[in-house]
């Protein structure tokens, strides 16, 4: 069978059940189009060819003795971040340039254990600080769709691999829009989760009361799927939640009839891509055309949502990068990058004596105020829905000329980052200049149900236009 | 005197918990293998999560409520930040504005009150060590005792003497070993102290402008050679017109004087901020009161009991309280003794306390049977008892002579004699009693 690498992960999992390829067959292909392509798009820091090849045999005894599990077989590449045993993490730092974990992320543990073969890990900002993969200390990672424009960030990698079908499914993370914003340039699904919906445990820690693990996928039915494998409480991650993870893939259905969508013209700011703008009207058109009621709503100047997010993303950040003090993994601090300088100086000072209640402090009472904002908006409508990204995939080099590059191309997705909401990027169309233009569906804390089947539903709505056809030249 | 001592007291106690404060690991590490009891999470590695030990808090809390607390229905952990390399995450978790206890007191002998301001949980840190290897200095990281959980129990500056200071301490260390929560032995660093001390001029309210924070002391027969050499040194400052510098001084053993450490230009900056990775606790006042009954009975009510209810002097009972195991073999002892031998119960305390009665290994019953058995020897006539001195003496002439020459040994030949003589039916306190009365 050919491009196999280009089955989503529900059509790899029946094709492995029915036997009509192996699982080292598929992780062989996506392992060659990694090995043709990624020397245009570096989406991978590090690709673990002879584990994938050994996890796949495994799991290919496993099918054949009749074992079932919601994985089983699936190449999927994991964000750099992600502490993985044996393989080498370094979320895109040369500070953890030869780090090898001796443990496994919570998440990288519950996709083993669902049978997943991880085929490598994926280039990122470093630190995950960026929007754009170009703070990486690895090389730029390039948009599949037009490799002289950015992928986005922090997940850049993750997202250019799945829109380059170099794996089936890919894992992201998330502090203010470093899933959502990549899938959307690249054209992709990506789904942030509540904050505590799914473990930190292992995750290269960022913006710690933020960060959010998520699927990176090229259908919203893979997002559930994944989402189903790793959602839950974890008892190494004290701030997961005890509510029960839904069962996303049953839960999923095309209806959302009487289903209220709000809509906030503060979401459609100044400056804002003609093209984004229109393609996500017509989509929120189509959305009311499918029983769907459009609600005006008023929400926040999403700008706010910057000032509170760079103080309290900083000043974590400033503490949980204290540890690489080079006394440990080999590298001292003079390998930090310009970014993560710029970060833990920024936080220092706004947790010093004198201050913190001037930034810390005050920034958290505004994030609470946000919070309930948005408690006031769900009260009335049941999503958001918005663009995710104010512009198209921006041009290689344009983070360099803006230190708070990140902070400005995520402006959308920042609020409801600092709220812990759960939220999706799908892609809605291209643009002339052919490229992808994404929406996202914002819910309420722990309605990723709702949120996924709002995106469900408009995917399904639109599989028959053309744009779905398109596929990146590489 | 013309100046007035202003101490408080920071006293760490190391928890006896199953696990780490943040983790599964062991917390016994003494004398482990270094970096043994280690993972993830005590190590620091990137992305690990601290998940708190419920049970560490429980006890945090009960020692709390022992030291008549306010426990706050709302708490949090936060984050102290600073670089050391015993440190992996390069900061504590610890609890900075909003500790599990606070507002307590502790009852000194003389009725006197200590202030605790409060009582609040952390992590410990590693351990180094600075050697050399291969002819090059060199320092080694233990990570074993890297996130063992830590009570730090803070004083108000309440007391003004050495000694109320080592009475607040063995109430403290008796208290903890009550709940059974650490063993709070010194010199295994279960049990760390750091004084403060200063100077002001009698008569004044005011805290002094200093202060003098004293490390490094594992005793509390140094806790008082600390203090005492500190006011000393401090009032000979005071008395030139200057004052004493605001600074951390470590305690040397070996001269009982203390040395400077670091001094504190101004107070360190830890950027304290609340622990992320921890959500808040709030607790539920029912679990609280929950705690409060589960507790012990505590040393001083226990005292108080002993005292009446067995009509014993206060300070035999304190006696028995303060072992920990020493009072329910003693009030087992006494009721059996009561019972079946008819032995008062202050001839009980007194034969356990002054160890007339070998209580190593024994059931109560078999003390009590010692006890009196033992009552049952000394019941030999004084008339008989004379006699067999007599005869030892006439036919041990040299030994009597060694003796009143001044070689005081020969008298413990002389009661070995005549207890042999007496078949085991006298005592050997009362042999040598009359022993002496008759030769002296």
């Amino acid at each position: 069978m050919n491009n196999l690498n280009n089955l989503t992960a529900k059509q790899a999992r029946e094709g492995l059940k029915e036997k009509k390829f192996s699982s080292l067959e598929l992780t062989k292909a996506c392992l060659e189009r990694i090995k043709k392509t990624d020397n245009k798009l570096n989406s991978f820091v590090t690709v673990g060819e002879e584990e994938a090849f050994e996890n796949a045999r495994r799991s290919d005894n496993l099918i054949s003795g009749k074992e079932d599990k919601p994985l089983l077989g699936i190449p999927i590449a994991v964000k750099d971040n992600f502490s993985t045993k044996g393989i080498r993490t370094t979320a895109s730092s040369k500070v953890l340039d030869n780090y090898i974990p001796p443990f496994d992320s919570t998440v990288v543990r519950k996709l083993k254990e669902a049978g997943a073969v991880i085929i490598g890990k994926t280039n990122m900002d470093a630190w995950a600080h960026g929007s754009s993969t170009e703070t990486s200390d690895y090389g730029t990672t390039k948009n599949p769709w037009n490799t002289q424009r950015l992928p986005g960030g922090s997940s850049g990698g993750s997202a250019a691999a799945v829109a380059a079908d170099q794996c089936v499914v890919a894992i992201g993370s998330e502090t203010a829009g470093s899933i959502r914003q990549p899938a959307s340039w690249c054209g992709v699904v990506g789904l942030k989760p509540t904050y505590g919906r799914v473990s930190r445990y292992g995750v290269v820690a960022m913006g710690s009361s933020l960060d959010s693990p998520g699927p990176i996928t090229k259908t919203v039915e893979d997002s559930s799927l994944i989402l189903k494998v790793l959602a839950g409480k974890d008892d190494l991650d004290a701030t997961t939640s005890p509510l029960p993870a839904g069962d996303y893939t049953e839960s999923l259905m095309a209806n959302i009839k009487n289903l209220k969508i709000g809509v906030s013209s503060e979401y459609f700011i100044e400056g804002i891509d003609k093209e984004v703008e229109s393609a996500i009207k017509k989509a929120i058109k189509k959305l009311e055309g499918l029983g769907a009621r459009i609600e005006n709503i008023k929400l926040f100047d999403p700008n706010y949502a910057i000032d509170v997010y760079t103080i309290i993303q900083r000043s974590e950040v400033s503490s949980n990068l204290a540890r690489y003090d080079a006394i440990r993994y080999g590298f001292g601090r003079d390998r930090f990058g310009d970014e993560a300088k710029r970060r833990i100086m920024l936080g220092t000072y706004a947790l010093s004596s004198g201050y913190y209640d001037q930034y810390y402090k005050k920034a958290q009472k505004v994030r609470t105020i946000i919070i309930d904002d948005f408690k006031k908006a769900f009260d009335k409508v049941d999503v958001i829905v918005a663009p995710t990204s104010p512009s198209l995939a921006l041009p290689i080099g344009a983070s360099k000329e803006s230190t708070m590059f990140g902070e400005l191309s995520d402006v959308l997705v920042e609020p409801s980052s600092i709220a812990g909401l759960s939220g999706i990027n799908i892609p809605v169309g291209f643009s002339r200049s052919n490229l992808p233009i994404g929406m996202q569906i914002i819910g309420p804390q722990f309605a990723e149900e709702i949120v996924l089947q709002t995106a469900f539903t408009y995917e399904q709505e639109t599989l028959s236009e053309a744009w779905r056809n398109l596929k990146p030249k590489l | 005197m013309k100046y007035e001592s202003v101490i408080g007291l920071e006293v760490h106690v190391e928890l006896k918990t199953k696990s780490k404060m943040f983790c599964g690991c062991s917390v016994d590490y003494f004398g482990k293998e270094p970096n043994t009891l280690t993972c993830p999470v005590c190590l620091g590695l990137p992305g690990a999560l601290p998940y708190p030990n419920k049970k560490a808090i429980e006890w945090c809390i009960k020692l709390g409520l022992s030291l008549n607390c306010e426990i706050p229905l709302s708490s949090k952990f936060d984050r102290k930040n600073y670089f050391y390399p015993d440190l992996p995450k390069g900061y504590q978790i610890s609890q900075y504005d909003e500790p599990f206890c606070r507002n307590g007191s502790v009852k000194l002998s003389s009725g006197k009150k200590i202030g605790i301001r409060r009582v609040h949980m952390e992590e410990d840190t590693g351990k180094l060590t600075h050697t050399t290897i291969d002819g090059e200095k060199a320092t080694l990281i233990d990570f074993n005792r890297s996130g063992v959980p830590l009570v730090e129990i803070v004083t108000e500056p309440d007391f003004r003497t050495s000694e109320e200071v080592i009475e607040y301490l063995k109430k403290l260390q008796q208290l903890v070993r009550h709940l059974s929560i650490s063993n709070a032995d010194m010199e295994k660093g279960d049990m760390r102290l750091e004084p403060n001390i200063s100077l002001r001029k009698a008569g004044l309210k005011v805290l002094p402008k200093y202060k003098v924070e004293v490390k490094n002391i594992n005793s509390f027969k140094f806790v008082e050679k600390a203090i005492d050499y500190e006011l000393k040194r401090q009032e000979e400052i005071l008395e030139k017109g200057e004052t004493p510098a605001q600074e951390t001084r470590g305690f040397v053993e070996e001269s009982s004087s203390t040395v400077s450490q670091r001094t504190k230009e101004e107070a360190s900056d830890y950027r304290y901020f609340p622990e992320p990775d921890i959500p808040p606790f709030v607790w539920k006042k029912e679990y609280i009161d929950k705690l409060k009954v589960e507790l012990p009975e505590l040393p001083d009510e226990k005292t108080v009991r002993l005292s009446e209810t067995y009509s014993l002097p206060f300070v035999s009972a304190a006696t028995i309280v303060r072992d920990p195991n020493l009072d329910k073999i003693f009030e087992e002892t006494a009721r059996i003794g009561q019972g079946s031998f008819g032995i008062a119960p202050i001839d009980t305390a007194n034969a356990i306390i002054n160890r007339r009665v070998n209580i190593e290994n024994k059931n109560p019953n078999e003390i009590a049977e010692q006890i009196s058995s033992a009552r049952v020897k000394s019941q030999i006539s004084d008339k008989e008892l004379t006699r067999i001195i007599e005869k030892v003496l006439a036919t041990n002439k040299k030994a009597l002579e060694d003796f009143q020459k001044g070689k005081e040994e020969a008298i413990m030949f002389l009661i070995g004699q005549v207890l042999k003589e007496t078949k085991g039916k006298a005592t050997a306190d009362k042999v040598k009693a009359s022993l002496l009365a008759k030769i002296k």
